[in-house]
């Protein structure tokens, strides 16, 4: 019988105690893998271990399969109209809202960002993409075409089936609303892969999709090592579909392991190496602010962190100046300190690899303004880092580093810059800073990526759809555009009376 | 005046408070300057349940006012999608609450069953502005290319402002919600001016208004006869929009004054013959049912009601003896009794006008093979009645009864069918039953009718939308919302200088 973890919070900015499951959830129950094995979920604020969690296996992918393959052909796909989906959605959204608080500390402790960005970005946004999803439920639209007179021509857009979701763990929450909301709306049976890093707040959401009354096997939540459970998934014959945010490297792998099983269809989100330009017109008072919260927000840990920061010439030292002075004001410390702006990176792992990044940059000859170290003597701490100097070809300028690591370079040449922002393999977003609305937006629409800012950075929103050009993705999650991911196209032509001879 | 009444309800022994003033910028308020009351009618039992203020000229004035200024300052383009979808869900979610009360409000003022006031038109209700608070955060426009060197095109759906809404007595709360929750969704503010025989649970709704958080001045309600309040809704030259469910007469009259004074967009769902067609191949017990529905539902109080019955000759009298015995079980009661499948008609004027409808049949020479007499006793009951041997020409045949009457005629042929149904200056609703599917498709594809229903009638959903032929807009589906909204296009120059002289 799996068992339940509860953790005691004693912080100033939240207190009390918060239960949650353990095992898997398969076929609307707690049960144990069949392995038999588990894994430790750390606190990356002191590098300790919170508790364990079961660890799926092959076989409970099976058994997850096959219950959502029997709910889909019985008591959910089209079997529950859009009416009850939206219901059902809406009373998830509900839970969450008076589970918000909670939510917001078990995202804190587990996944090291702030209880406070938790609580008014991350579950706010998750509440919000669930109700808006909820609203698509009962408003899944196909066309009538005209033909001729002599038939009736339609099509249906029929909800794909057993799909299966593998999410990150730097927005593990909020991954897996952008994911469940528009799979459950269009009534596709889901199952969800956490990040083996932070399952705490998907274990939690599990629980209250029970209570909202989806059907078992609707919704089933397998934890696991991504080169097991995910693996399996992608290769699984059962699924029909598969949806990964994550690295491109890993990427990659899934879409491979699809082209060898079954062709299921496959949605990607990416890495990204986003451009912030700001051009010499720009509020630098506001472009400071933003281009900071592109790259430091959530540590950094954002596919769509804008990581090159390109500022015109003529306003370089003084951008450098403020930007300094700025990155240097944010105060990193304990999640659960209301004064804190940024918390510890989310592993050891992810640690690690941040500061070979900075070792890099600095081995290859680019100079450090602020920060490059890490900080205090438990968890996984790191100053927000600048890096000058940099030359196009060096690693960290190059490649996706996922820490508060940002480059800035000077740039003169209008055009110029559109060629040096597109100059990467990746194209998830970009932000552009300028008061002159024609430089603006000729330069947004030159620039090859999936969201593009103008004077601003990182806001998504439920209803704008968000991806990647080139290798940051394939696919749009959010807005109308998430549901085409889920939904299955039949034209149907009922011949009226056109008889052959 | 205006204040609130407590009404006792004898079968159920429940206390109601019903606020009595109009609804103006969320308070109950006096007119502004007139004395004048409209009086409610049980029309089970034909005795005043309340008074409420009957709104004059100048309080749609101040209520039109009111809608302006929210839609200025809290409402229209200054609140987000995400908010009003909030709020609309939270109105649902309260009516839902106190869904039993609010039916034993609509069966005493209306007539209607309780368990058919709570279980359709307010579970209707309660899902149509779940349906439309979905939508709240959905208003899309386009982007569209034009030249990437020089501009950028595309288009606002904006809220088109403050809109009247003119609403019947047959569904008052059903009304109510299919008219504000996608003017609401949309950003629209509304002056409701509900039907002057139930004003009841319109201005029991606007405490709901209030308490599910909408500013001031988003939905106001002012309870006023069609010739007042109504005509000076259309007539207005700061309403935007007006949008009227009743009769054809009046919907000619509300056209005509927007017209004729700011051009203000007007959509109506106005009055219907239906036809209902039974072929010889239809699972004749369950036409028989569907038959029943169409015409006896809300005692035929119903614009789609089918109304003119079309029967095969080759299973004319077995069909004819099924629906006699399918009508005669039907118990046609007081609202509360619990065995009620329909309730009185909703007024006096309303049941003199059928009666005087079937003294005109039988007049013309049909037969009434069932009912066609008043009953004794107190309360508007109309019996189901079936009028056989009617001709085209008949006024049973033409004009629009709006009671439990069917008129009933004979034909042979799909061709002919289709020339009978379609004979006629409405086009709401039409039905047809076969086992046939190719007649199934020709037939559906022939009637003129907004909405056809194949092998059912009269269940209408939510997301599919409903008007008529000859009539103007669509309500409920995607489609209402076009009705309220009003598109704006911008084009960005962004690469393109001017040369002048040209």
């Amino acid at each position: 019988m799996p068992e339940t973890y509860v953790h005691k919070f004693d912080t100033p900015t939240f207190k009390g105690e918060i239960s949650v499951p353990l095992g898997l959830y398969i076929d609307g129950k707690w049960v144990d893998g069949s392995s038999g094995n588990k894994i430790d979920v750390i606190n990356p604020s002191n590098g300790k271990l919170i508790t364990k969690i079961t660890e799926g296996s092959p076989k409970d992918v099976d058994l997850a399969v096959a219950a959502a393959q029997k709910a889909f052909d019985t008591t959910w796909g089209l079997h529950k109209n859009g009416f009850e989906r939206a219901r059902l959605l809406q009373k998830l959204g509900d839970l969450m809202e008076q589970n918000a608080d909670k939510l917001a500390a078990l995202e804190a402790l587990d996944n090291g960002k702030t209880f406070n960005w938790a609580r008014t970005t991350d579950i706010d946004h998750s509440i919000r993409c669930i109700q808006y999803y909820a609203g698509w439920a009962d408003k899944i639209l196909g066309q009538t075409i005209e033909t001729s007179e002599a038939k009736l021509v339609y099509v249906r857009h029929e909800p794909i089936g057993v799909v299966a979701q593998i999410i990150p763990w730097n927005f593990p929450l909020q991954m897996m609303a952008w994911k469940i909301g528009p799979a459950l709306a269009t009534g596709c049976s889901v199952i969800l892969k956490p990040s083996e890093f932070t399952p705490l707040t998907a274990l939690f959401v599990a629980q209250l999709i029970h209570e909202a009354g989806f059907p078992a096997g609707s919704f089933n939540l397998i934890n696991g090592y991504g080169h097991v459970v995910g693996q399996v998934l992608a290769e699984h014959n059962g699924i029909e579909k598969i949806a990964f945010t994550g690295s491109t490297l890993v990427g990659r792998k899934i879409m491979e392991a699809s082209s060898k099983s079954n062709l299921k269809k496959v949605t990607l989100e990416l890495g990204g190496k986003s451009p912030s330009i700001v051009f010499d017109d720009a509020d630098l008072e506001q472009a400071v602010k933003w281009a900071a919260f592109g790259i430091y927000y959530n540590h950094g840990q954002c596919c769509c962190a804008g990581s090159r920061i390109f500022v015109h010439e003529k306003i370089y030292d003084q951008f450098m100046q403020r930007f300094t002075e700025h990155t240097k004001s944010l105060k990193v410390g304990d999640p659960f300190d209301p004064e804190v702006y940024q918390g510890p990176q989310v592993s050891q792992q992810q640690y690690d690899r941040i500061l070979s990044y900075i070792k890099s940059g600095k081995e290859e000859g680019a100079t450090i303004v602020t920060g490059g170290e890490p900080l205090g003597q438990e968890g996984y701490y790191i100053q927000p880092t600048i890096f000058t100097d940099v030359k196009p070809s060096m690693k960290i300028v190059r490649e996706e580093i996922f820490g508060p690591v940002c480059v800035v370079i000077k740039f003169k040449d209008d055009d110029d810059i559109v060629a040096m922002a597109n100059d990467t393999i990746y194209g998830l977003a970009a932000s552009v800073f300028s008061q002159n609305v024609t430089r603006a937006l000729s330069t947004a629409h030159k620039i090859r990526a999936g969201t593009v800012w103008v004077n601003t950075a990182n806001m998504l929103y439920p209803q704008v759809p968000f991806g990647g050009y080139k290798q940051s993705g394939i696919g749009r999650e959010l807005g109308e555009y998430a549901l085409a991911n889920y939904t299955a196209v039949k034209a149907v032509q009922v011949n009226l009376h056109l008889n052959l001879s | 005046m205006a204040q609130p009444v407590t009404i006792n309800i004898a079968a159920t022994g429940r206390k109601i408070t019903v606020p009595t003033g109009l609804f103006i910028n969320n308070e109950f308020v006096p007119s502004i300057d007139s004395q004048d009351t409209i009086q409610c009618i049980n029309p089970a039992t034909e005795e005043v349940i309340c008074s409420v203020v009957a709104g004059s000229e100048k309080d749609i004035d101040v209520a039109v006012a009111a809608a302006r200024k929210a839609y200025k300052t809290t409402w229209g383009k200054n609140v987000t999608g995400w908010e009003r979808s909030r709020l609309l869900n939270k109105l649902a979610d309260l009516i839902e609450r106190d869904a039993q009360e609010l039916a034993e409000l609509e069966t005493l003022n209306n007539g209607k069953p309780v368990k058919i006031a709570r279980d359709f038109d307010i579970g209707d209700s309660v899902q149509c502005l779940r349906y439309y608070a979905g939508f709240a955060d959905k208003i899309v426009g386009q982007s569209i290319e034009v030249d990437n060197k020089t501009k950028m095109a595309f288009t606002r759906h904006d809220p088109i402002g403050v809109c009247g809404q003119i609403i019947p007595w047959n569904y008052p709360i059903n009304m109510w919600s299919w008219k504000v929750a996608p003017a609401l969704a949309c950003g629209c503010t509304v002056v409701m001016k509900p039907s002057e025989i139930t004003p009841l649970t319109a201005l029991k709704l606007s405490e709901l208004i209030i308490e599910a958080g909408f500013p001031p001045g988003v939905v106001n309600t002012v309870p006023s006869l069609g010739s007042v309040g109504g005509a000076a809704l259309s007539s207005h030259m700061d309403v935007d929009k007006v949008a009227f469910t009743g009769s054809t007469v009046t919907g000619r009259r509300i056209m005509e004054a927007a017209a004729k004074s700011n051009l203000k967009k007007v959509t109506l769902e106005l009055g219907g013959k239906s036809p209902h067609i039974v072929f010889e191949s239809a699972d004749l017990d369950q036409a028989a049912n569907w038959t029943g529905l169409g015409i006896l539902y809300n005692t035929g109080q119903d614009c789609t009601a089918g109304s003119r019955l079309f029967v095969q000759d080759t299973i004319y009298d077995k069909f004819i003896n099924i629906l006699v015995e399918k009508f005669k079980q039907l118990k046609v009661t007081n609202g509360f009794d619990e065995e009620a499948g329909a309730g009185p008609v909703v007024s006096k004027m309303q049941y003199d006008k059928i009666f005087s409808y079937i003294e005109g049949g039988k007049q013309q020479g049909a037969k009434a093979v069932l009912g066609g007499e008043k009953r004794p006793g107190k309360g508007y009951f109309v019996d189901p009645t079936i009028f056989v041997d009617v001709k085209p020409d008949m006024k049973i045949a033409r004009d629009e009864i709006f009671g439990p009457v069917l008129a009933v005629a004979k034909f042979s042929t799909e061709e002919e069918a289709i020339a009978l149904a379609n004979d006629t200056s409405y086009g709401l609703g039409a039905g047809l039953h076969s086992n046939d599917a190719s007649q199934c498709m020709r037939v559906s594809q022939a009637l003129e009718a907004g909405t056809v229903w194949v092998n059912q009638y009269n269940l209408l959903n939510n997301n599919v939308p409903f008007g008529g032929k000859k009539q103007s807009g669509r309500e409920l589906g995607s489609y209402a919302l076009e009705e309220y909204t009003s598109v704006k296009a911008v084009h960005w120059n962004y690469g393109e200088k001017l040369d002048w002289p040209l």
